[in-house]
């Protein structure tokens, strides 16, 4: 039982929030319904850039959720709230799949029967790669995730009145089914939706590429919103520039981590230079598409990589938030790095672009506003959250 | 030695927070020369101390992006002057390959170019005395009490009024620490014939062990399997027989497993006469002898054996084999030519087996059927 009682008033979030993620909502639905409209493929391949962004918020917060319990980590207790509600995008994630799973044929080169028939390594690849598969797959991720999610957050939701510590072991033991289950459920997402686009290619560091990203995406969303939180009193009292440290520090770390895995795929695939594999690079090495290849560059590695450099801007707020937006663009467009090239192979970039983000960004904010309407912000009866809130590095 | 200068007067508190609190003592007293000893890095210390942050991380920049330059630099001068050699088909300034060890080289110059700098700016090396050394105070603060000194240079000093201001915030012990001028001499003692000593000792075991492990130890002879083969040679003398010769002759009335000696050398006409082609004109036969007519024969009888040769005027132009006294030979005589030679035209037994020169007899026979035939081969 906890015997401290952290002081903390719940308060609900200004209607601005709610007003910009209906905005952005609608903003971006009314793109993505045009898109569709005037081009039926692009909107396709929008809507997979989307979906792997907002998988990456989603499950990429659920396995900081289970990582902190399995770390015993405590400096991040006091904002571990933020990354529930934001895992809660997992049900939005069912939605923005949905038009995809409608339309599989017209984006997946393997579901075309013909093809494979005439083509012996699609044809070996297609006890894998075959329709019912996939579904079956993506159908078996959705309801993982569902379920980790559901139980991680209730059993956190439930110690808020109880104070039992009992539901911290009984989550300990989740996390340690869930990691296996995040690793390869991502791994698979990944190659299933970015991967199979060019069913030919293969890379096997691309689960790490993808999960490499995915961490660092929705740590950046994550910081983006304490920051603005706990500047405004949203949070507990007491939590200041230790924390606002740790979280710049983990951004910092896996900004190196992200560019570390990128160079590796694209170094042993340049020194190999095998006409199998460096076929999908140079695709992105022309035709308009080598300028979204250096910009990932700056945009993912060199720009983070400094501003977050020296220990003062890892403890600046105003920093931390600016490039917590930052990094969820940068992802954004590696995951447009990544899809777009299979949709043209020369540079297309246009308002057809915008709506998906948008959407997702909306998707994003309704969904942690509807959850901060009914649950604290903090989880207050976690025995951790005192330790948490006294951290210091 | 006598220690009797005053360096600094201490305090020992039991609890971290009795430290921190002194630390905030003594600033607010306005003290500067002062410092603090724990046995773990107590959080919130830079605060009460009003320590700066430390300038160790620009060197640590500075020496890593100095090491990675560096190195850059050093590969690129590697494999675009000193030996620009391709390597799998790259160009020369192949710089993603380059990457990896700029990038491991960065951590590595950076880190151990950070310590070294720790070493000479902030420990002074080579001096290696401080008057804190070997005193009860530093034994205590090196395993479980934290200690404060304040030295007696800090402009404000005054052992009374310190001792005082220790005393008041409840300390386990206050006590002065004094210290003997010899002790602390910085002498650079690097000249010390001792220490030179001791630097060629360690260079000779150094070079003596890496020259003995290279050479005596680790010693390969080179790699000669091939030339040296567990085999007897011609030309080389033995003990196995009396006349000391390795290379022996075949014993009398033998000949060798495989080799049928040509009985009929410089005799053509025996040959014709008594030679039988053994091989049926079967089409495998026949298949094999085109081949190796067009491979040994045409290019200098032609690709029919019509003497129309490809050699044009280089060598004398070798006959037509569809002359009448080719056709009316036996077999055994176009045999004998393959297999001796015919004044200008080589022997090619050691090219064509024996098997393949009947083949080509019966090539050329086809030929010359071929190229004379007669009414009853139409029907
Ligand atoms: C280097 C060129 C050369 C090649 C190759 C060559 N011959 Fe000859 N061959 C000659 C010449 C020259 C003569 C004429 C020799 C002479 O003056 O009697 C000749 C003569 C002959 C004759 C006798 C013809 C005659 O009218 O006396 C026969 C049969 C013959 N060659 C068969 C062959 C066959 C079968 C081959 C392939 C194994 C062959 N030759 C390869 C140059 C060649």
């Amino acid at each position: 039982m906890s015997t401290t009682q952290v002081p903390y008033q719940r308060k609900d979030l200004p209607a601005s929030v709610t007003a910009f993620g209906a905005g952005a909502t609608a903003a971006g639905a009314a793109i993505v319904a045009l898109t569709f409209m005037f081009d039926h493929s692009r909107g396709l391949y929008n809507n997979i850039i989307g979906l792997s962004v907002l998988a990456s918020v989603a499950v990429g917060a659920l396995f900081y959720v289970a990582l902190e319990y399995l770390a015993g980590a405590v400096w991040s207790t006091p904002f571990r709230r933020v990354m529930e509600f934001l895992s809660a995008t997992v049900f939005a994630l069912v939605v923005v799949a949905l038009p995809l799973m409608a339309n599989l044929h017209e984006v997946f080169h393997w579901t075309h029967m013909e093809a494979v028939a005439k083509d012996p390594i699609l044809a070996g690849k297609s006890p894998y790669l075959n329709i019912q598969f996939f579904t079956i797959r993506n159908i078996a991720f959705a309801v993982l995730w569902i379920f980790f999610y559901a139980m991680l957050t209730r059993f956190s939701r439930k110690q808020d009145t109880t104070r039992d510590q009992k539901y911290t072991r009984i989550n300990i033991r989740f996390s340690t089914a869930f990691m296996p289950v995040f690793a390869l459920t991502t791994t698979f997402f990944a190659i299933d939706w970015i991967m199979s686009l060019e069913p030919h290619w293969f890379s096997t560091i691309f689960g790490v590429y993808y999960f490499s990203g995915t961490f660092l995406c929705a740590l950046a969303v994550a910081t983006f919103i304490i920051v603005s939180l706990n500047e405004r009193g949203y949070l507990v009292a007491g939590l200041g520039k230790d924390h606002y440290y740790s979280l710049g520090t983990l951004l910092f770390v896996f900004t190196n981590f992200w560019a570390y895995i990128a160079f590796s795929q694209f170094m042993l695939i340049w020194y190999a230079n095998v006409p199998e594999e460096t076929y999908w690079f140079i695709a992105r090495w022309k035709n308009g598409w080598e300028y979204v290849s250096l910009a990932l560059i700056f945009m993912k590695f060199l720009v983070p990589y400094f501003v977050l450099l020296s220990q003062p801007s890892k403890m600046d707020g105003r920093k931390l938030k600016f490039i917590g937006i930052w990094i969820f663009l940068a992802h954004t467009v590696d995951m447009y790095w990544l899809i777009m090239p299979n949709f043209s192979r020369s540079l297309v970039l246009g308002w057809q672009e915008l709506g998906f983000p948008l959407l997702i960004a909306g998707l994003i904010t309704l969904t942690f506003v509807f959850k901060a309407r009914k649950e604290n912000l903090v989880p207050i009866g976690d025995p951790k959250l005192q330790r948490g809130i006294d951290f210091k590095i | 030695m006598n220690k009797n200068l005053l360096y600094s007067v201490t305090a020992l508190f039991d609890t971290p927070d009795g430290i921190i609190h002194a630390a905030e003592a003594v600033r607010n007293a306005g003290y500067k020369r002062y410092d603090v000893h724990t046995p773990y890095p107590v959080h919130g210390m830079d605060d009460a101390m009003e320590l700066k942050d430390s300038k160790l991380g620009f060197i640590t920049l500075g020496a890593g992006l100095l090491g990675g330059a560096g190195v850059f630099a050093f590969i690129s001068w590697v494999f675009l002057a000193a030996y620009p050699n391709v390597i799998g088909g790259k160009p020369y300034f192949s710089w993603p390959a380059f990457v990896p060890v700029t990038f491991e080289i960065t951590v590595l110059s950076a880190v151990l170019l950070t310590i070294g700098s720790l070493i000479v700016f902030f420990f002074k090396f080579p001096n290696n005395s401080h008057p804190l050394h070997d005193t009860p105070y530093m034994k205590n603060v090196s395993s479980d009490k934290f200690g404060i000194s304040i030295q007696a240079n800090d402009p404000k000093f005054d052992e009374a009024a310190v001792t005082a201001l220790l005393s008041s915030l409840h300390p386990l012990t206050v006590a002065p620490v004094f210290y003997d001028e010899e002790e602390l001499r910085h002498t650079w003692t690097t000249f010390d014939p001792k220490f030179l000593a001791l630097l060629v000792g360690v260079a000779l075991f150094v070079s003596g062990s890496t020259y003995l492990h290279l050479n005596k130890l680790l010693y390969l002879p080179p790699f000669d399997w091939m030339s040296n083969q567990n085999k007897f040679k011609p030309q080389t003398p033995t003990a196995q027989y009396d006349d000391t010769r390795m290379m022996r002759s075949a014993p009398d009335g033998t000949v060798a497993r495989g080799f049928i000696p040509y009985p009929f050398k410089g005799m053509p006409d025996s040959a014709g006469k008594y030679l039988v082609n053994p091989l049926q004109p079967t089409s495998e036969a026949l298949a094999l002898g085109k081949t190796k007519f067009l491979t040994y024969c045409s290019p200098c009888h032609g690709n029919f054996a019509r003497g129309d040769s490809r050699l044009r005027g280089q060598f004398p132009n070798p006959p037509t084999l569809h002359s009448d006294k080719v056709r009316n030979w036996p077999d055994g005589n176009i045999f004998h030519v393959i297999t001796e030679g015919q004044n200008i035209m080589p022997s090619y037994a050691s090219q064509v087996s024996r098997e393949e020169r009947w083949a080509i007899v019966h090539y050329v026979r086809a030929l010359q059927r071929a190229f004379n035939a007669k009414e009853s081969d139409t029907q």
